[in-house]
């Protein structure tokens, strides 16, 4: 009985067990580097942004749909608060909310496309993602917004003590997210409808108007990401959020939550985006170039996705 | 012995993990005849078909084809051998011409390149041997159901089928199209092409065939000759087997009250339904597959929108337009198709159970899991989910469990009326009783039901009236002491309308 239970144990937590494994390598490999404080402290700063975003990822990719548009979402943010700091010289804490308020909004035309219209979600993000990207670029024109107050590095540069404030928010952000998922009764629809959509409808949820919402929190915290990276870079690039949502959807997948949706845990994302999050860290410390970093991702990504899919094969037999 | 039998079907058995469907069938065909072959929804035609053409291989028995012995079939073997069926839903491209669909698969070639125009010729004498006037060069898009009927027909023809599988072919076809279809098919007879035709209207088979046999629980019941044959005796044949099963007592519990009443309503392809229904009843809705009697339960739980007519609930007209008003209405669906729209397989049963009332649970969409735990245990006990505990996912419960899943659902929810669509499909006979029982407590504390029912036996050992549909019309209404299966099948076969009847 208890070798059983040993044994479901390791299995439900078997991310943590290769994200162990990954940091001993990198500490044995960079010759201890990799597990210093002010590694640890930089690799916090580095994961925070798709850490965040990782969030409403994780809730459409439970209800089986996909969100492409999130690094255009970034890079919108990063462009539309700069210029209303900037250029349009608004008070820092409004063009916030504002740029949050928009990237909510941008999420809420994805449900709108998805749930009402009945685009298959890879589409319908796929459209506005190029759409913002060309929106983006109409508002910079191309060029680079810089010159922010000094007190909006809070998000990004500043600390508590030896802990950035961007962790702290990502640490808050999960928190949010694992509440929505096993307090909430929001949670519950998440997986009723990504288990089976036509039940759940049966069984009374307006799975439309859930959409919305997924969709809709998609882009809030595609925005509170593209927030925080605004303020740690100092200024906003039209190309800073392209291929971002690859990385995410990665650290999603990577961290258990089945691309068939329905099934998945807050906990196993945070384990997908520090393993996604120290594999760069400690590659760019092993001086791997650029390009390798990105097969080696790729191939991450498949291998995480056919797990799940030959675990699904197997469950099925 | 000196019969000239084309396809002989020997003590055919098939076993599926937990279900006989086939028990020993026993079928010969003649060759140039017409053989009927009829049953019940679930007697196993469909499977027996299937044997023949080789999608399912027999657990045991034999198949013979102009006398030659088959352990099992594959399709490619039984191409080969002649054999061909017309399913109900058909393999045609509708983007190609009927000439290319014709040839799908085997084009005529002009070394590399397909030789569209003598494909459009050979298709135009095989459509000319039929009879059929089809523009070979027409999409078959464009063409009704009734010619890409044809189609197939031809096609096989064409890969010289000398046994022709009929499945309900009649079923998608407007009157006229199914006359030009029996002249077809009367055609082939002439011609020595041999047919066994599957329907539920016995005003066909007897039109068409030479013989019928009856199958029924997978079981060969008997063969006779059309000629001398009736319709009351293909009736009893088909469904007259003796009340073997149980079903519990019921207190007397019909109140004066209506729950429900319908007026004239339209809808989901039903016309003009009307009917009531009491606190306390069980009413019965008997009919064929396809009569319109999901449709309907569809309508009233606000799945599919109505057309016109009323729904009256407690007095009061309603119409709710999805489930989710319905639901808050008290009025709740056990559908037919239990893992697809009934239980969500991969959440808990507590989750299950709680899903309608979530939101009345919740403050501030925080759940209050003490009364979901709660909720849960109680209708677990209540209703006598049989698990280790409530966390147990539905989808490693047996279909009886599942079932009682859903009705405590729909309990919590705090249903008045409760839609069973085939309550007991899939189930087994012990699980079926407490799921009888089941519904005999919710008539007893006040609840109403409309039970779906295929099975004869359940439908009128179950309902305290029965209203029976065909083709999304009532063609009759029975009070418990008229009950009688041959008078349901054959207002339900849409031989006989009541109200046409009683004009």
């Amino acid at each position: 009985m208890s070798n059983v239970n040993i044994k479901s144990l390791v299995k439900s937590n078997a991310i943590w067990l290769v994200f162990i494994a990954e940091v001993i390598i990198f500490t044995i490999a960079s010759g201890g580097t990799f597990l210093t404080g002010s590694n640890i402290v930089n690799i916090s700063r580095q994961v925070s942004y798709y850490g965040i975003a990782s969030i409403g990822m994780t809730f459409v990719i439970l209800i089986a749909g996909i969100d492409l548009s999130i690094g255009s979402i970034i890079t919108f943010v990063n462009v539309i608060c700069a210029f209303l700091m900037v250029n349009a010289g608004m008070n820092m804490w409004i063009a916030v909310i504002i740029s949050l308020l928009l990237a909510t909004a941008i999420g809420a035309l994805n449900g709108s496309m998805v749930a009402t219209i009945g685009i298959p979600a890879l589409i319908a993000t796929f459209a506005s993602q190029t759409i913002f990207e060309g929106i983006s670029y109409l508002i910079s024109g191309g060029r680079p917004i810089s010159g922010f107050t000094s007190s909006f590095g809070l998000f990004g540069r500043w600390a508590v003590g030896p802990v950035p404030v961007c962790a702290l928010i990502m640490i808050a952000c999960f928190a949010l997210g694992s509440f929505i998922l096993n307090k909430s009764y929001f949670g519950r629809y998440f997986y009723a409808i990504g288990g089976n959509e036509e039940a759940a409808e049966l069984s009374g949820i307006r799975v439309n108007r859930v959409k919305y919402l997924i969709y809709a929190l998609s882009g809030f915290f595609a925005g509170l990401a593209g927030i925080v990276l605004l303020s740690r870079s100092g200024s906003a690039q039209s190309t800073v959020g392209k291929g971002l949502e690859f990385d995410v959807i990665t650290c999603v997948v990577l961290g258990g939550v089945s691309v068939n949706g329905g099934v998945g845990k807050m906990s196993g994302v945070v384990a997908g985006v520090l393993i996604i999050g120290s594999l760069t860290n400690g590659m760019i410390l092993m001086d791997v170039s650029e390009y390798t970093q990105m097969v080696v991702k790729g191939l991450v990504l498949a291998i995480a996705v056919g797990i799940d899919c030959m675990s699904k094969k197997n469950r099925a037999a | 012995m000196s019969e000239d039998f084309v396809l002989e079907l020997e003590h055919i058995r098939k076993e599926y993990p937990g279900v006989v469907a086939l028990k020993d069938v026993t079928l010969q065909l003649r060759r140039g005849e017409i053989l009927g072959l009829i049953g019940e929804n679930g007697a196993g035609k469909s499977t027996l078909i299937k044997c023949c053409s080789g999608a399912v291989i027999p657990t045991s028995g034999k198949i013979k084809i102009n006398g030659k012995e088959f352990d099992r079939m594959t399709p490619q073997l039984a191409a080969e051998n002649g054999i061909a069926i017309i399913y109900q839903e058909f393999n045609n491209v509708g983007e190609l011409s009927a000439a290319e669909n014709l040839f799908l698969g085997r084009p005529i070639r002009k070394g590399v390149v397909i030789d569209r125009k003598a494909m459009e010729e050979e298709a135009a004498k095989a459509f000319a041997q039929l009879r059929i006037k089809i523009n070979p060069k027409e999409l078959v898009k464009n063409l009704t159901v009734g010619y890409q009927q044809m189609i197939e027909i031809a096609k096989a023809i064409q890969q010289n089928a000398q046994v022709l599988i009929m499945d309900e072919p009649s079923a998608p076809l407007t009157t006229n199209e199914v006359e030009s279809m029996f002249e077809v098919v009367e055609l082939l007879r002439s011609r020595g092409v041999s047919i066994i035709y599957i329907s539920h209207r016995l005003e066909e088979i007897f039109r068409l065939s030479d013989r019928i046999e009856v199958i029924r629980d997978g079981e060969y019941v008997k063969t006779l000759i059309t000629d001398k044959a009736t319709v009351n005796e293909l009736i009893t044949l088909m469904v007259g087997r003796e009340m073997t099963q149980k079903y519990p007592p019921r207190k007397p519990c019909i109140s004066d009250e209506v729950v429900l009443e319908l007026k004239n309503l339209c809808g989901n392809g039903d016309k003009d339904i009307n009917l009531k229904l009491h606190a306390g009843e069980v009413l019965g809705l008997g009919g064929l597959v396809g009569a319109g009697r999901t449709e309907l339960a569809e309508l009233l739980f606000g799945a599919k929108p109505k057309e016109s007519g009323q729904i009256i609930y407690y007095g009061k007209e309603i119409n709710p337009r999805s489930p989710r008003e319905a639901i808050d209405l008290g009025i709740a669906l056990v559908p037919e198709d239990r893992k697809r729209h009934g239980a969500l397989l991969t959440n808990s049963i507590k989750n299950n159970i709680n899903m309608p009332i979530y939101e009345r649970i919740s403050k501030a969409s925080v759940i209050d899991s003490r009364t979901e735990h709660a909720t849960a245990e109680k209708y677990r006990s209540d209703i006598q989910i049989k698990c280790p505990n409530v966390h147990q996912l539905v989808k490693n419960l047996s279909g009886g469990n599942q079932q009682k899943v859903i009705l405590g659902k729909w309990l919590a929810a705090d249903s008045k009326l409760i839609i069973f669509d085939e309550p007991t499909r899939g189930i087994d006979v012990g699980a079926k009783y407490e799921i009888y029982k089941l519904i005999n407590d919710l008539v007893e504390s006040g609840h109403s039901v409309l039970m779906i029912s295929s099975e004869m036996e359940e439908l009128m050992g179950m309902s305290d009236r029965i209203i029976v549909l065909a083709e999304g019309e009532m063609t009759g209404e029975l009070e418990k002491e008229q009950f009688n299966s041959d008078t349901i099948m054959a207002y339900a076969s849409g031989i006989i309308d009541q109200k046409e009847a009683m004009k």
